[in-house]
């Protein structure tokens, strides 16, 4: 992998890999010492041309357990406010001599074009482009997904897909970036996905998507989802009348005590609740559900940091710039000491 | 014992065979004891991924001469990937898991366990990754071969068979837990050459 851009290009294998190596990044964070020096003097930018708190905390955080220095740099009083293009960011960010940039922008494709261009060298990950992928976000809730399905099936997480798992994803799919990637990540990783939502909300062309549409949640919780991910009402993204009121919407599509409880009733013991994050509570969920022992919301935050990491290292470990190693199978550590430390002594 | 050159033009030549390997464990597992005085505080540490069944062999050996040794509380894996410093020169490789045992390493005698001791790199990754993980009272090292070509000031404690080799040629250890070969698991040590 030279950049992380979207999980729909994303091969099962490589999303494999880097949950794997995330489970040995989460093990690092139960030590004392929370760090490990993979990245030392590598220099990771946090390009954010969006309001962000959990993703920019999470990314800082991550590079940091990896030793790379870190950079953050804020659209709101930085030159971009005073016009400067994205091009002359990137540029600047290059003279720099940036190793990584992870940046967030407003405009659907901004990473793409980043990473394509050929403006800047560094490896570039996604943080959120507008209405098109999150795939960290997508990528820490197919971790914590794996983590709850194995601990089900009492198998150790680390190797395993998500194979016979049904996830509910819903509410405003339209705007969700966050949405998109799960689509994309999660049946990549063999998981069955539903989404939910009311027309208005759900992105023209979805009967395309590899998933089953439902226009009503509670015919939608009937088909018993193991875990259930509601999304986040985006109102700084709505330019129109997508629903008549906030009431309206909490009680058809917002996930109430009643359905907590439904649930219950329904012997659903272990099915989840799942939430990206910021939660508008009382809105597309109840704080009873939000604090209720099924709710991930926390666990995810904290498998953030350990998704994060995982990529980070992935993207800036390594000789290759275009990596033709990428497919072979995932033996590395499994040469001999020799192999790793003469150049002569590599198979040719 | 020489095995005449395949067809890809790489000459195999078995130096220990799974009776030798065996013989070697068996010395090493009684020099960590007499070296220790005892059992006492012992921690065996494998590095992935042929010193840990390594290490799981002798601690096997080292609770066969003292009973009072449980060999799963004695032993552990040390992943050293985050800590090499070719990380940068080489594909990126995938970290495995580091499992300590439940009694730790502070202020124990960690005995670190490796296949082949080459450059030494790998054991100053060790000792780094080590440092972040407690404080042992001594650490030694146990390898089952070392073939020389030492790029830092490193040496074993315990040495299972010192082979003279070329840098051209390769040391490949073969342990039964880890390697099948053409269906059937093997313990050899092989040193490859290419003709």
């Amino acid at each position: 992998m030279k950049h992380l851009l979207s999980t729909q290009d994303l091969s099962a294998r490589n999303a494999l890999r880097l949950l794997n190596v995330a489970e040995e990044m989460a093990a690092v964070g139960q030590r004392e010492i929370k760090k490990l020096p993979a990245l030392r003097g590598r220099t990771v930018v946090n390009l954010f041309f969006e309001d962000s708190t959990r993703t920019r905390i999470s990314f800082e955080a991550a590079a940091k357990r990896l030793s790379a220095d870190v950079i953050n740099f804020a659209a709101k009083g930085s030159s971009v406010s005073k016009g400067e293009s994205l091009k002359d960011t990137a540029q600047t960010l290059e003279a720099m001599s940036a190793d990584a940039v992870v940046i967030r922008h407003p405009a659907s494709g901004a990473p793409a074009r980043l990473a394509a261009s050929g403006w800047i060298d560094a490896a570039v990950v996604n943080a959120g482009d507008g209405t098109h992928e999150h795939p960290t976000q997508a990528l820490l809730d197919a971790f914590t997904l794996r983590r709850h399905w194995a601990k089900l099936d009492g198998t150790p997480s680390a190797g395993t897909t998500l194979a016979g798992m049904k996830v509910l994803i819903v509410g405003d799919v339209l705007h969700s970036r966050v949405a998109r990637s799960n689509v994309w990540l999660l049946t990549t990783l063999g998981a069955e996905v539903l989404l939910a939502g009311p027309p208005t909300l759900l992105p023209v062309g979805v009967g395309a998507w590899p998933c089953t549409v439902y226009y009503n949640l509670d015919d939608a919780l009937a088909q018993r989802p193991d875990a259930v991910m509601m999304l986040r009402l985006q109102a700084e993204r709505m330019n129109a009348a997508f629903f008549p009121s906030t009431r309206e919407y909490s009680r058809r599509w917002g996930f109430d005590d009643g359905r907590l409880a439904l649930l219950d009733t329904m012997g659903l013991d272990d099915t989840v609740i799942m939430h990206p994050g910021p939660m508008n509570r009382g809105l597309e969920i109840s704080s009873a559900a939000a604090d209720s022992p099924r709710s991930t919301v926390l666990a995810q935050v904290r498998n953030g940091v350990s998704v994060r990491m995982a990529a980070l290292y992935l993207l800036l470990s390594g000789d290759s710039q275009d990596d033709p190693q990428d497919d072979q199978p995932e033996n590395q550590a499994d040469q001999p000491d020799q192999l790793a430390t003469t150049p002569e002594g590599r198979t040719p | 014992m020489t095995v005449p050159a395949s067809k890809s033009g790489i000459h195999k030549r078995v130096v220990l065979a799974e009776a030798d390997i065996d013989r070697a464990l068996t010395r090493i597992a009684h020099e960590i004891l007499e070296a220790n005085r005892g059992s006492r505080d012992l921690v065996l540490l494998g590095i992935p991924r042929r010193g840990f069944p390594l290490a799981q062999r002798l601690a096997q050996k080292i609770s066969a001469v003292d009973p009072a040794v449980d060999p799963d509380l004695i032993t552990g894996q040390l992943d050293v990937t985050m800590y090499r410093d070719d990380l940068r020169r080489n594909p990126t490789r995938s970290p495995l898991a580091t499992q300590l045992p439940p009694s730790g390493i502070d202020d124990k005698v960690v005995v670190l366990v490796d296949d082949v001791l080459y450059s030494g790199r790998t054991i100053r990754a060790a000792l780094d990754a080590l440092a972040d993980l407690g404080r042992p009272r001594i650490v030694r090292l146990a390898v089952l071969v070392d073939r020389g070509h030492r790029e830092l000031p490193i040496r074993a404690d315990h040495v299972g068979k010192n082979l003279p080799t070329s840098s051209r040629e390769r040391v490949r250890v073969h342990l039964a837990e880890i390697d099948l070969i053409g269906g059937s698991a093997v313990n050899e040590v092989v040193i490859e050459d290419r003709l």
